[in-house]
């Protein structure tokens, strides 16, 4: 059954070949055997998982219920969930039970999925490996001794090994599509504003989205189905009608016009690049043409989002003063004594280094050579991504510079790791929609080819997402030790 | 730029984050070297260029002044650190 596609597990469902208990237990089973080696959730919840099964399973029964009824999913630790611990990776949310649930977690319960548990990730989602998590490193399922990329490391894998048939993450810089095209498993990072931040746990407001983790664009479909759509309590939620993403999958793609960014190819390792030329020479089969584009502000957008991405970080962070939540030290001696060592102790190193970086880019006298000037860089990214889609439908190139690397390869250089996002940040600086694909592997490790769209063009980014899936079968293998 | 170890404890005390000499070192090292990097910002010419703090250049909802919370009072102080009688406990702040 962990083989299946959402698609099939709910056809499945649908005719009781099986019972969403039964589905839900399968899947329970295999955390409980396979998590010791991978690490991928923090928090397993089989009660919870075997109550909402059972629910689903009443409706099915009568043959009510909607495409995701009685389909067990877990949720990246960044999502509140109401009473179950959320810990967002930190040790000063580690005794967090969140009063509500975030609106991600509401409308998937509402479309009658299982909560199987919380996925671990990146402390606060800032990193690319999973490494910074207070929960410990997650494994990558192909290679036990790479990572799983990050910050949504824990839901990539745990899809990847058929821990869950699918999962929810964030994209902040590439946190969904990184760790989707390590671990060889489909992510969507949905147009900023399309899915609800509500309850999501704040990392940089202006760059965070929610999105879908699956095992292909049908399934991402499916998710982003329910997942997306105006919600009020959101105030950047985008008040739009949401398209139905499971009737454009099949869409024809004669006469599609893909871009291919330059600066995407320049410095292109020459596995990577036949990954992808292999990718392009599918869909020329299907009638797609190839345009080259160019992107000539895109090798800022690294550096701009390290000084974008800390600044809103140092400000939403503020929040932890170990007064209403969260972790508190013991015994301060005064208030000050309080709140310095809260945040001493509460927060670990990559998430010190970025509050300070912040902290120092809007303090008086920087503020102007750093944020403004970050600013402006992100509007001329914005912008050459707008002239690029008034030339083609999308954008094609990787999603990382290589595939997965070691564990603590790059754990001693966060520039290092700042850069294996290269491909990625300047989508999340626009604000645009992408997609990571399983494009084939590398030294037996997956690799992924990233798809850009314009602003709320999810729909098409799927379509032209699953016609490649139904020429290829890269989405369909499964990492030897969990099959 | 290189950032001395005073600039660093000060950064770290406006961002109430208490480090110790050994940390301050190395994050003025790291803090430094990220400091390096994003310098390559200063390359472009952005006269001129109005800077983009969000992606959907969208003005803030508005929506009428009417209560739709409900009081959950018990709930929100039931997860703090320290409470009595109601009220978030903090060290005494006026002697």
């Amino acid at each position: 059954m962990h083989t299946k596609t959402l698609a099939e597990l709910a056809q499945g469902l649908k005719r009781r070949e099986f019972s969403s208990r039964e589905l839900t237990q399968h899947f329970l089973d295999r955390i409980r055997r396979h998590d010791g080696t991978l690490n991928a959730f923090i928090t397993v919840t089989p009660e919870r998982a075997l109550a909402d099964a059972d629910a689903a399973d009443v409706a099915l029964d009568r043959g009510e219920g909607g495409p995701l009824t009685g389909i067990p999913l877990a949720q990246k630790d960044i999502f509140c969930t109401d009473g179950i611990r959320t810990t967002c990776g930190s040790r000063m949310l580690d005794n967090f039970p969140p009063p509500y649930d975030a609106t991600v977690v509401a409308r998937l319960a509402q479309a009658g999925t299982v909560l199987l548990g919380k996925l671990n990730m990146d402390e606060f989602a800032m990193g690319s490996s999973n490494e910074t998590s207070y929960y410990g490193p997650v494994r990558n399922p192909w290679n036990t001794d790479c990572v799983p990329g990050g910050s949504s490391g824990g839901s990539a894998a745990a899809v990847a090994a058929g821990l869950t048939p699918a999962a929810t993450g964030t994209d902040t810089g590439g946190s969904i599509r990184q760790p989707a095209a390590f671990c060889g498993i489909t992510g969507l990072k949905p147009t900023y504003g399309r899915v609800s931040r509500w309850g999501m746990i704040a990392f940089a407001s202006s760059l965070d989205q929610g999105g879908p983790m699956a095992r292909s664009a049908e399934d991402c479909a499916m998710l982003l189905q329910a997942m997306a759509g105006f919600d009020p309590k959101d105030s950047t939620s985008v008040d739009r009608p949401v398209p139905d993403y499971g009737a454009a999958l099949d869409r024809d793609l004669r006469g599609i016009r893909i871009g291919l960014p330059e600066e995407y190819f320049a410095d292109l390792d020459p596995a990577m690049a036949q990954v992808l030329e292999a990718a392009m020479a599918e869909y020329r089969r299907l009638g797609v043409e190839f345009k080259a584009v160019s992107l000539p502000n895109i090798g800022l957008s690294v550096p701009a989002y390290y000084v974008i991405a800390p600044s809103e970080c140092s400000s939403n962070l503020a929040r932890y003063d170990g007064v209403r939540y969260g972790y508190r030290c013991r015994d301060p001696r005064d208030l000050e004594d309080l709140y310095l060592r809260t945040r001493a102790e509460g927060f670990g190193a990559e998430v010190k280094r970025r509050i300070l970086i912040g902290t120092y880019a809007l303090s008086a006298g920087y503020y102007d050579a750093y944020y403004l000037k970050a600013q402006k860089i992100r509007r001329l990214i914005a912008d050459d991504f707008r002239r690029a889609f008034q030339e083609v439908d999308a954008l094609l190139g990787p999603t990382t510079p290589t595939p997965a690397f070691r564990l603590g390869e790059k754990t001693g250089d966060p520039i290092a790791m700042y850069l294996s996002d290269i491909y990625t940040i300047a989508v999340n600086l626009a604000g645009l929609p992408g997609m990571s694909v399983p494009a084939g592997f590398i030294d037996g490790r997956p690799v992924g080819m990233q798809l850009i769209g314009d602003y709320f063009a999810e729909d098409r980014l799927l379509n032209i997402a699953h016609r490649y899936q139904r020429e290829t079968d890269w989405h369909r293998r499964l990492p030897p030790e969990f099959a | 730029m290189a950032l001395t170890l005073e600039q660093v404890k000060q950064i770290a005390y406006l961002a109430r984050i208490g480090i110790g000499d050994e940390d301050a070192a190395r994050y003025t090292h790291d803090l430094s070297s990220i400091l390096d990097f994003v310098a390559q910002m200063d390359a472009v010419d952005t006269t001129d260029i109005e800077p983009m703090a969000h992606p959907l250049d969208l003005p803030q909802r508005l929506r009428p002044d009417e209560v739709t919370e409900e009081n959950q009072r018990e709930k929100f102080l039931a997860i703090a650190p320290a409470v009595e009688n109601g009220l978030y406990l903090v060290p005494k702040v006026i002697e």
